[in-house]
């Protein structure tokens, strides 16, 4: 940190500096000697790129035609009629692989390609970041490694069936806690040894420098295309951006377009499991404290210690005892606000989003519309029906059904869903504004 | 108030020797505290000329499954920051440098310059920092130069020319060169890595450099010593404990073992 630099104002505001510090406190690279050639060398590799028309133009078109971007902006009309304002669903659920992480590895695998690297190495939670490194690696032909904490192997039994039907080899983390966080320090581990010719795919904006500032860039599109399609569909800005943060990859995405909007209200929603008061949660934010994990500096779940505590969450995406740097910045600069969200809160608002536009969301994405229902009736009160209020979408709920069908008691025809889902209707009719 | 013994003097005595030193490492707390304590004390009458304690951190990202399985097995039996200033304590009093070998954000949660008051308190020489390079470790610095405590950094061989001279410059102790790319643990071959690498950080000052990752038996050490300073032993010492769990004599009889094959590899090298 240099000496005596104020702090920027303008567009740098909440932007890293050069050593990846984001208000001078947040982020760095506290990492591993071994490993910092290689992150210097992908810190490069990535400003070299984002300078080169070239692979700009590729990394739009590989977007557009394989992913599907731009995803589109849509407006829930019943979901707004029940809470009194106008939602706008960003689609990212649509895009290839069903989720906003594709946009994240197609970036980092045109720079793999790029430097010349001929194999990746991913970790994955839910295994969405891992079937999208396996997408990708199938796609530009690289030998891919997916490391998933034996814990989520087995409740994500599909996620591995799809890593491996597309080529990918997935390993079991049985080490430590055995998930996400676990499979990020054995990737980390095979990262040391095979630097020479692998690539980390890292799956969120958080890690060491580059890759919170790099994940970010390649995520943004979801916040610029949101930007330009409200003001075009609807003449205005929204009132208010909400997104799920867990390492903060798809809310980064969606924020950073709105960073300079002051009059844009930003909203994280963080996965506050059985409630953050019965200390099993995620909310990293909201409940832990400025520690180094994983490479950078930001809010963890610790102990008095600074040992990492276990996080949970019904979502596997977003069960991480960290997250991203630049969201801690947001929190403390008072720009953006993290509110927990609770398991209970997100499967009824997994139901709600389902029985009011037929959009089945995962159950990450359901955080952000837990959050964002009681955002947009608070805003609709305030600003009337128009308040408009963009909720990134993003992934959908195809992997989850497993958990919706022990926490809701679906499959069974015979004997139909356990009341609690007919009563989530019955509520949403009774609160409706007559 | 323990005295402290300096890094510097086992180089120097090693040097006086016409050897390189050997350097040991376990885990704090394991298989207990008072047992880690007494599996340091046979390392130091066996011939460890100084001593690594390791903190136990529950996201080791540069350490093997020997050394995460040790770890582990301290945290679960409840070791805490304080217990491993106990040790610290404990072995200095042995007359040996005791370094203290750290992930960083339990440095950081315990608080930077009270960590650096209540190390040096302790009798500890000073710190290894295997995720802490030179350019994002300012404030350990300013600590430890403020207590006079030895700045243990890593050196790999995929670092540049400049980043050696930077970490050679920033270290006091030795600088620790990683034979391998690779996380902690037992090889069969010695690095041919290794050599180049001690022969880069040498052409930047004098500082002494140990050689560490992948040494687990005294003809591997006689490799290494013939063109190191010292010679860095850890999972080969974690391995004798985990393979005798439950039974204590029998650890403490493989771990005198070892350092003593390790010592007579350290003397043979040059002879």
């Amino acid at each position: 940190m240099s000496e005596g630099l104020s702090v920027p104002i303008g567009p740098m505001r909440y932007e890293a500096d050069e050593r990846g510090y984001f208000g001078e406190t947040w982020g760095g690279r506290f990492m591993p000697e071994a490993l910092v050639a290689a992150l210097d060398e992908l810190t490069e590799a990535w400003h070299d790129a984002m300078a080169d028309e070239a692979f700009v133009a590729d990394f739009e078109q590989v977007l557009r035609d394989y992913a599907g971007t731009p995803s589109r902006l849509y407006h829930a009309e019943r979901l707004s009629e029940t809470v009194g304002a106008r939602v706008l669903l960003k689609r990212e659920d649509l895009n290839h692989t069903g989720a906003h992480k594709i946009r994240n590895v197609l970036g980092q695998a045109l720079l793999t390609r790029r430097m010349g690297k001929t194999r990746v190495i991913a970790e994955t939670g839910a295994g969405q970041h891992g079937v999208a490194s396996a997408t990708a690696a199938a796609w530009f032909d690289l030998d891919c490694t997916v490391y998933m904490g034996a814990v989520d192997t087995r409740r994500q039994a599909l996620n591995v069936a799809r890593m491996q039907l597309l080529g990918a080899t997935v390993v079991p983390v049985e080490s430590g806690s055995a998930t996400l966080k676990d499979a990020i320090n054995e990737a980390l581990r095979d990262w040391v040894a095979s630097v020479d010719h692998t690539a980390y795919l890292f799956g969120t904006a958080a890690g060491p420098h580059p890759f919170p500032s790099m994940v970010r860039d390649f995520c943004r599109g979801i916040g610029d295309e949101a930007r330009a399609q409200c003001l075009e569909q609807y003449g205005v800005l929204p009132d208010a951006v909400a997104a799920c943060v867990g390492g903060g990859s798809n809310a980064i995405g969606l924020f950073t377009a709105f960073l300079e909007d002051e009059g844009v209200e930003i909203h994280g929603f963080e996965p506050g499991g059985d409630g953050v008061h019965t200390g099993r949660h995620a909310a990293t934010i909201h409940a832990g404290e400025p520690g180094v994990l994983h490479g950078a500096r930001t809010y963890v779940l610790q102990d008095e210690d600074g040992q990492t505590v276990e996080s949970h969450s019904i979502s596997a995406g977003l069960d991480y005892p960290g997250v991203g740097p630049q969201h801690s910045l947001l929190s403390a600069a008072g720009r953006a606000t993290y509110t927990p969200v609770t398991d209970a809160q997100a499967m009824e608002a997994m139901a709600l989003l389902s029985r009011t536009e037929g959009i089945i969301p995962a159950i990450e994405s359901a955080h952000a519309v837990a959050g964002a229902v009681e955002l947009a009736r608070r805003l609709g009160e305030e600003k009337g029906p128009d308040a408009t209020i963009i909720v990134n979408l993003s992934g959908r709920g195809d992997k989850d059904m497993g958990t919706a069908i022990e926490w809701f008691g679906l499959g069974d025809a015979e004997r139909g869903p356990e009341a609690d889902l007919e009563q989530i209707e019955e509520r949403v009719e009774m609160e409706a504004p007559q | 108030m323990t005295s402290t013994t300096s890094t510097s003097t086992a180089f120097e005595k090693a040097r006086a020797e016409d050897r390189a030193a050997l350097i040991g490492y376990l885990p704090a707390g394991y298989p207990s505290v008072e047992g880690s304590i007494e599996a340091f004390a046979t390392m130091v009458e066996a011939g460890c000329d100084a001593i690594e304690i390791g903190l136990p951190y529950s996201d080791p990202v540069m350490d093997g499954p020997t050394i995460q399985a040790a770890a582990q097995a301290a945290l679960d039996g409840g070791v805490r920051t304080a217990d491993v200033l106990r040790v610290v304590e404990a072995v200095a009093a042995m007359g040996v440098p005791t370094l203290v070998m750290t992930y960083w954000n339990p440095i950081e949660r315990y608080g930077v310059e009270r960590w650096a008051t209540d190390l040096a308190a302790a009798g500890g020489a000073g710190l290894i920092t295997p995720d802490i390079t030179p350019d994002h470790g300012s404030e350990w610095i300013a600590a430890a130069d403020a207590h006079d405590l030895d700045k243990v950094f890593l050196v790999a061989p995929s670092s540049t020319d400049e980043r050696i001279a930077m970490t050679a410059a920033a270290s006091r102790g030795f600088v620790y060169a990683a034979a391998v790319m690779g996380v902690t643990g037992a090889r069969d071959a010695t690095s041919d890595l290794a050599g180049p690498l001690v022969g880069r950080v040498r052409a930047c000052g004098d500082v002494p450099v140990a050689v560490g990752i992948g040494v687990s038996n005294g003809d591997q050490a006689a490799d290494v010593a013939a063109y190191a300073d010292g010679v860095i032993v850890g999972s080969a010492f974690v391995r004798c404990l985990l393979d005798h769990a439950g039974d204590r004599a029998a650890g403490l009889a493989a771990l005198r073992e070892l350092t003593t094959d390790l010592a007579e590899g350290v003397r043979r090298a040059r002879a």
